[in-house]
C-alpha cells in the first residue's frame, strides 16, 4: 500500500465527553487507514477504543472531530462497514445459516433464496463451520460463535471492516487458530480492518500499522507503529515462525514499554494531536533500555512520515 | 450414549415413577376420606335422634333434615354433601351428554363450556391486539412509557369486576360486559411483559440490526420480536390464567350462560354434586389452558 495515496479512512479531530463528566475521555485523536491496511490499536481499558470504534460504525457520535471514509462524513451505521462484536452477538434463536443469511439479505434484498444460501455457505465454509452451519449459537463453543461473527460480517463484502476485541474471551489454542483464518482471509480479500486488541502479540502478527493509545481521561492516539515484520502476500505471517525473528521482540518491547509506562505519562492531553509514525528496532538509534522519564513531550522516537 | 447417561435416564424415570405412584396415593387417601366422611356419620344423627323432642324432629323434617335416618339408605349422604357414588353418577351424567339444550336454565355442561371458552377466547384475542403492540410501542420509547406509566399504574390493581357495573351501564349488553371485563383483565400483563421484553432486547442485536441497515419494520419482526417473544409469552400465560379465574365470577354476575352461571345455578338448586364436579371441570380447563401456553412458550424459548 502506498502511503502519499489518499487516505481510504480519516480521523480528525475526534473527541468524546460524557454527560457529567468533565473531562474528555478522548480528545484530538487524529489517524488515517489506507485501503487494503489492517491497523490495530492497542490501549488500556478506559481510555475509549470501544467508543472511536462505534464512532467508526456509526454507532455512536463524537462530541467533536469527524470521520471521513472515501471522502464521505460517516453519520450513521452503514452496509460498508461491518462489525465484528466483542461478544459475537449472534442471534440465539436463528441457527448459523440463518444468522449469516440474515446479514446477507440486509445487504442484497432482491436475493433470491437460493443466491442467499449459496453466499452464506461459501462464508461458512472460509471460516471452517460447513459442519456446523445448520446449528444454533448455543450449541457452539466460543470460538465458533466468533468465528461466526466474522464470517456475519465478512458476508456483507464490507469496505472495510471493525473488529471490537474480538478473541478477547477466547483460549489461547483456539485465539490463534482463528487469527490464522482471519490472516488467512484477510489476505485473500485485501480487507481493510481496524482492530481493537489487549493483545500485544495479537497486534503483531496481525497489524500493518499500531496505534498507541495513552491512557485517558483525553487520551491520544499517541504513537503509531509501522509493523516492519515481513508479511507473505498469499498467506499474511506465520504465527509458527514469527517468534524466531530477533525484530519481532524489538517491536515487541516497545508496545510493552509503551503501555507498562509510557502511556500512562502521556495521560490528560500530554500525547501529541498528531502522532509520529515510528519503526521500532530500524532506526539509527536503539532504544532506551529504560523508559524516558515523561515530560509534556516525551516522545524521544525520529519522526520518519 | 453411554452408561452414565443410560443409569441417569433410569434414575429419572424411576424418580417420576415414584412421584406418579404418591399422586396417585393421596389421590386415594382423599377419595377415601371424602368417602369416610359423607357415608359414616349416618349412625350419629340417630343417635342423636333419641336426645331430641318430637318437636324438634319434626321441625328437622320440615327443614328438609330427616335425624331418625329412617327415610333413606346409607349409601346417601344425611349432611347433604354428595357420597363419592353420587359423585360418580353427576359425573356420568355431565360427561354422557355435556352439549343437550333444554331452555336457558338447563343447559349441558360442554355447552355452558363452550360459552366460557368463547367469552375468554375473544376478550383475551382483543386484549393482546392491543397489549403487544402497545407494549412494543412503549418499550420501544421511553417518553411513551414514563407517559403511560401513571395510567397503568393506577388502572391495573382495578380488580376487574368492578368495571361490570360501569360496563353494563355503557355498553347496556350483559355478554358484551362480560367480554369486557376478560378483556380489561388481560390486557395489563401481557402490556407490560411486552413493554419489558422489548424494552431489555440486548443493545448489541439493535446494534447488529443498525449495522446492517434494517429497515424498521424488519428489526420490529425478525429481531426485537424473536427476542422479546419470550418475556410477551410469559405475559399472554399469566394473562390467561386471570382471565380464567374472572370467567367464573364475571358469569355469576352477569348470568344467562356459562360455566360460572352454572355454578351459580346449580348452587341456588342446591345441587353440590353439580357445583362439585363444575369446580372440577373449570380446574381441568384452565389447567389444558395453561399447558397450551407452556407449550408456545417453549416453542419460542431460545438458549442463550
Amino acid at each position: 500500500m502506498s502511503t502519499d495515496a489518499a487516505p481510504f479512512l480519516k480521523v480528525e479531530g475526534l473527541g468524546k465527553v460524557y454527560p457529567g463528566s468533565p473531562e474528555h475521555v478522548f480528545d484530538a485523536v487524529n489517524f488515517c487507514i489506507h485501503q487494503g491496511e489492517f491497523v490495530c490499536i492497542i490501549g488500556h481499558s478506559g481510555c475509549g477504543k470501544t467508543t472511536i470504534l462505534n464512532v467508526l460504525a456509526g454507532l455512536e457520535s463524537a462530541t467533536m472531530g469527524h470521520v471521513f471514509m472515501d471522502n464521505r462524513e460517516v453519520a450513521g451505521p452503514s452496509l460498508d462497514r461491518g462489525v465484528v462484536f466483542q461478544g459475537h452477538a449472534l442471534m440465539p434463536w436463528l441457527s448459523v445459516r440463518k444468522n449469516i443469511a440474515f446479514a446477507v439479505r440486509s445487504k442484497w434484498p432482491d436475493w433470491r433464496r437460493a443466491q442467499v444460501n449459496e453466499h452464506v455457505e461459501k462464508y461458512v465454509a472460509l471460516v471452517g463451520l460447513a459442519t456446523a452451519i445448520d446449528k444454533k449459537p448455543s450449541a457452539l463453543s466460543g470460538g465458533m460463535k466468533q468465528r461466526v461473527g466474522i464470517a456475519r460480517a465478512f458476508a456483507i463484502q464490507p469496505r472495510m471492516l471493525l473488529l471490537d476485541e474480538p478473541f478477547g474471551a477466547l483460549d489461547a489454542l483456539t485465539r490463534g487458530t482463528i487469527q490464522d483464518e482471519l490472516l488467512r482471509i484477510c489476505a485473500q480479500t485485501h480487507q481493510t480492518v481496524f482492530m481493537i486488541t489487549h493483545d500485544v502479540d495479537e497486534a503483531i502478527l496481525l497489524a500493518d500499522r499500531i496505534l498507541l493509545m495513552s491512557n485517558g481521561p483525553q487520551a491520544r492516539v499517541a504513537e503509531i507503529v509501522r509493523n516492519t515484520m515481513p508479511r507473505d502476500l498469499a498467506k499474511g505471517r506465520l504465527r509458527a515462525t514469527l517468534h524466531h525473528d530477533p525484530q519481532y521482540y524489538r517491536i515487541r518491547n516497545h508496545l510493552v514499554d509503551f503501555l507498562v509506562t509510557r502511556s500512562k505519562d502521556l495521560s490528560h492531553g500530554r500525547a501529541p494531536a498528531h502522532p509520529p509514525v515510528v519503526t521500532p528496532g530500524l532506526q539509527p538509534e536503539t532504544e532506551p533500555r529504560s523508559p524516558p522519564v515523561a515530560t509534556v513531550e516525551p516522545i524521544p522516537l525520529r519522526r520518519i512520515a | 450414549m453411554n452408561a452414565a447417561t443410560l443409569i441417569a435416564r433410569a434414575a429419572a424415570r424411576r424418580e417420576s415413577l415414584k412421584a406418579t405412584l404418591l399422586s396417585v396415593l393421596l389421590l386415594l387417601l382423599f377419595l377415601g376420606v371424602w368417602h369416610l366422611a359423607t357415608t359414616s356419620p349416618a349412625a350419629m344423627p340417630a343417635a342423636a335422634a333419641q336426645a331430641l323432642t318430637p318437636e324438634q324432629i319434626e321441625y328437622a323434617k320440615l327443614m328438609g333434615k330427616d335425624p331418625t335416618g329412617l327415610a333413606a339408605p346409607s349409601s346417601v349422604s344425611k349432611s347433604g354433601f354428595p357420597t363419592l357414588a353420587q359423585m360418580g353418577s353427576t359425573a356420568w351424567g355431565h360427561l354422557s351428554n355435556p352439549f343437550y339444550d333444554n331452555g336457558p336454565n338447563d343447559k349441558g355442561l360442554g355447552l355452558q363450556l363452550l360459552h366460557s371458552l368463547g367469552r375468554v377466547g375473544l376478550g383475551y384475542v382483543l386484549a393482546a391486539l392491543v397489549a403487544i403492540p402497545l407494549g412494543f410501542v412503549i418499550g420501544m420509547s421511553p417518553l411513551i412509557y414514563r407517559a403511560l406509566d401513571p395510567f397503568i399504574q393506577v388502572l391495573k390493581p382495578i380488580s376487574p369486576l368492578a368495571w361490570m357495573p360501569l360496563a353494563l351501564y355503557t355498553i347496556k349488553d350483559s355478554a358484551i360486559s362480560g367480554i369486557f371485563v376478560i378483556f380489561i383483565c388481560s390486557i395489563w400483563p401481557m402490556l407490560l411483559n411486552t413493554a419489558f421484553g422489548v424494552a431489555s432486547v440486548r443493545k448489541e442485536w439493535l446494534n447488529v440490526a443498525r449495522t446492517l441497515e434494517v429497515s424498521p419494520l424488519r428489526k420490529a419482526f425478525e429481531v426485537i420480536l424473536p427476542a422479546a417473544a419470550p418475556t410477551i409469552l410469559t405475559g399472554m400465560r399469566i394473562s390467561m390464567g386471570i382471565a380464567w379465574l374472572v370467567i367464573v365470577a364475571a358469569e355469576m354476575l352477569v348470568g344467562g350462560t356459562g360455566i360460572g352461571y352454572f355454578v351459580w345455578n346449580e348452587w341456588n338448586n342446591l345441587s353440590l354434586p353439580n357445583v362439585i364436579f363444575a369446580i372440577l371441570v373449570i380446574g381441568v380447563v384452565g389447567m389444558m389452558l395453561d399447558l397450551m401456553f407452556a407449550r408456545l412458550q417453549k416453542a419460542v424459548t431460545y438458549v442463550d
